[in-house]
């Protein structure tokens, strides 16, 4: 492959994620709210378009249309920096994801992830942490205390969060021996799923994955009904809208992950056996991939109308004094695991 | 003291075992409730396309009739303004002039009549007040507007179209109780009108 073939293939990858995310969380939007009503024995929107499927574009219209308010006591450039942020981030991370197998055309070999970096989770980790910034900056920049409030129970909450998904993480990652996302999402061939080796490795990560995402029943920096709108109170407008898509997005890009990390990524089992061309595997795998993350996005939205909102002081019990023990059990029992049968795979 | 119902529960504060402090039994349990929700039939109503059924005896708009020869019945007695438990109803009685006949039944009549359908409770009871069988809810509903000023209603909404077919019927609101009542002698002066209420 010739340089600027590779700088072009690069190039279109990214903006596939990239439009593809963007895609997936306008339709969550949408997906959420029919969720909901179907959740409540209601029809949700059905005006726009068949089924209300053109609602998402109605809603964009909308948020581009409203009155653009930036308070006169927030610090300007912060305020703007805040959901510029959140977007970002929750932008960049698909970057890791290993969407499928490789595609072969003409001799070359096209992998369907735009970087694979050795240190994937890492990386997640990262991006995931700086996401807090754009909450906190965003909270604190608009000089409300309902804000105020929320920003700091967003930061505090997702950095108690952070370490149990971190330690959850530590126990896969000994087990599969390799922080790279694309091979872990090799490895799992099969039945070889992670969340067989790891099962309570997931039921955390599921929950850390809920509080980092600000989704119900950990959405205490929201909270409408306790705090107005917790961090995004003082927004308006496409920088609202902003915030909430870049939520969509986080959603999408965990859901991508937890099926990449536990659920064998683009990997179905008896599929492999069938003998089918590469690149039609590969494709398929893409499918298989994004059926798993339509689940868990499905998941997501499941619970959140289902369950009600934690207390403050009951999740950070849950947080330091339930998950982060259980998560070093967890590391524990798959290093004893370890020393007994060796390498599971 | 007697339990209103059989469902009352002692609240006890015990200590939760161990199974309900780990949450996930009880979390499951209520997700398999949404889930089956999911699958329900849907109880919304569609409203411009789909209107939910009336019952034929809904108290909603008020009428002021016309007799059988397009004549106002209400003679401005006042009976339905005192029954009303919301205050709702204020009206200006003024004197029937000559030639006027073919307007108004009674001698005297109502030159403004009017019902502030924002304190109007709905209860019918100026339609069980009215000796003349002049006002009656029917199964319209009231229309929404942007102003208080608007929600008070007066003659040109509340009294029917002189027009033959365009006369609102009412004879739901009559059940056969109430039509065998105003049968009695007492009534007598009504039983003509009560028949042709259309
Ligand atoms: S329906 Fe009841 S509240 Fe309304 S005007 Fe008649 S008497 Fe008054
Ligand atoms: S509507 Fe009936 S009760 Fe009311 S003033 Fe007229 S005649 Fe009297």
């Amino acid at each position: 492959m010739t340089f600027t073939a590779f700088l072009l293939y690069k190039a279109l990858l990214v903006l596939i994620v990239f439009t593809i995310s963007l895609v997936i969380a306008m339709y969550s939007t949408y997906a959420e709210r029919k969720v909901a009503a179907f959740m409540q024995d209601r029809l949700g929107p059905n005006r726009a378009g068949p089924f209300g499927l053109l609602q998402p574009l109605a809603d964009g219209v909308k948020m581009f249309m409203k009155e653009e308010i930036i308070p006169t006591v927030s610090s300007k450039f912060l305020f703007i920096l805040g959901p510029s942020i959140a977007m970002f981030t929750s932008c960049i991370t698909g970057a890791v994801i290993p969407w499928g197998p490789a595609l072969h055309i003409g001799g070359n070999v096209y992998p369907l992830q735009v970087t694979d970096i050795n240190i994937g989770i890492l990386y997640i980790m990262a991006i995931t942490s700086i996401g807090v910034y754009g909450i906190m900056i965003g909270g604190w920049a608009s000089n409300n205390k309902y804000s105020l409030l929320g920003a700091l129970r967003a930061s505090s909450q997702m950095i108690s969060y952070e370490i149990a998904m971190g330690l959850a993480i530590i126990a896969l990652v000994m087990h599969t021996g390799t922080l790279s996302l694309n091979k872990i999402a090799a490895m799992q061939t099969g039945w070889h799923w992670n969340i067989v080796y790891q099962p309570l490795g997931f039921v955390i990560f599921l929950i850390c994955a809920f509080a980092e995402t600000n989704r119900t029943p950990f959405d205490l920096p929201e909270s409408d009904s306790e705090l107005i709108g917790g961090y995004h109170t003082e927004y308006s407008s496409m920088k609202l809208g902003f915030y909430l898509f870049a939520e969509y997005i986080n959603m999408f890009i965990s859901s991508a992950i937890i099926s990449t990390l536990y659920f064998g990524g683009y990997h179905m089992p008896f599929i492999e056996r069938l003998g089918m061309p590469e690149n039609l595997a590969a494709i398929l795998g893409v499918v298989f991939l994004f059926a798993k993350i339509f689940f868990f996005i499905f998941f997501f939205m499941w619970v959140r109308w289902t369950l009600p909102r934690f207390r403050y002081d009951q999740l950070m019990n849950l947080g330091w004094k339930v998950l982060i023990p259980l998560s070093m059990f967890n590391i524990a029992l798959t290093g004893t695991l370890m020393w007994f049968f060796g390498r599971l795979h | 003291m007697q339990a209103l119902t059989t469902r009352a529960k002692v609240a006890v504060n015990k200590k939760m075992s161990f199974k309900e402090r780990m949450y996930i039994p009880a979390i499951l349990g209520g997700l398999s409730i949404t889930l089956r929700h999911f699958f329900k039939k849907k109880v919304t109503i569609q409203y411009p396309e789909q209107t939910r059924e009336f019952a034929p005896v809904y108290r909603g708009h008020h009428v002021l009739k016309r007799d059988e020869n397009g004549a106002e019945r209400c003679t401005a007695c006042g009976l339905c303004a005192v029954a009303c438990p919301a205050e709702a109803i204020t009206m200006v009685a003024a004197e029937r002039k000559k030639g006027e006949e073919a307007l108004y039944r009674e001698e005297k009549y109502a030159a403004v009549y009017e019902i502030n359908m924002l304190r109007c409770i709905f209860c019918g009871l100026c339609e069980e007040a009215c000796p003349k069988e002049a006002i009656f809810l029917t199964d319209e509903m009231v229309l929404t507007d942007y102003a208080r000023k608007g929600f008070v209603h007066g003659k040109d909404k509340l009294v029917e179209p002189m027009d033959k077919d365009k006369r609102i019927d009412v004879s739901k609101r009559q059940t056969k109780e109430v039509a065998e009542f105003k049968t009695h002698p007492e009534f007598a002066h009504n039983q003509v009108y009560t028949k042709s209420l259309k």
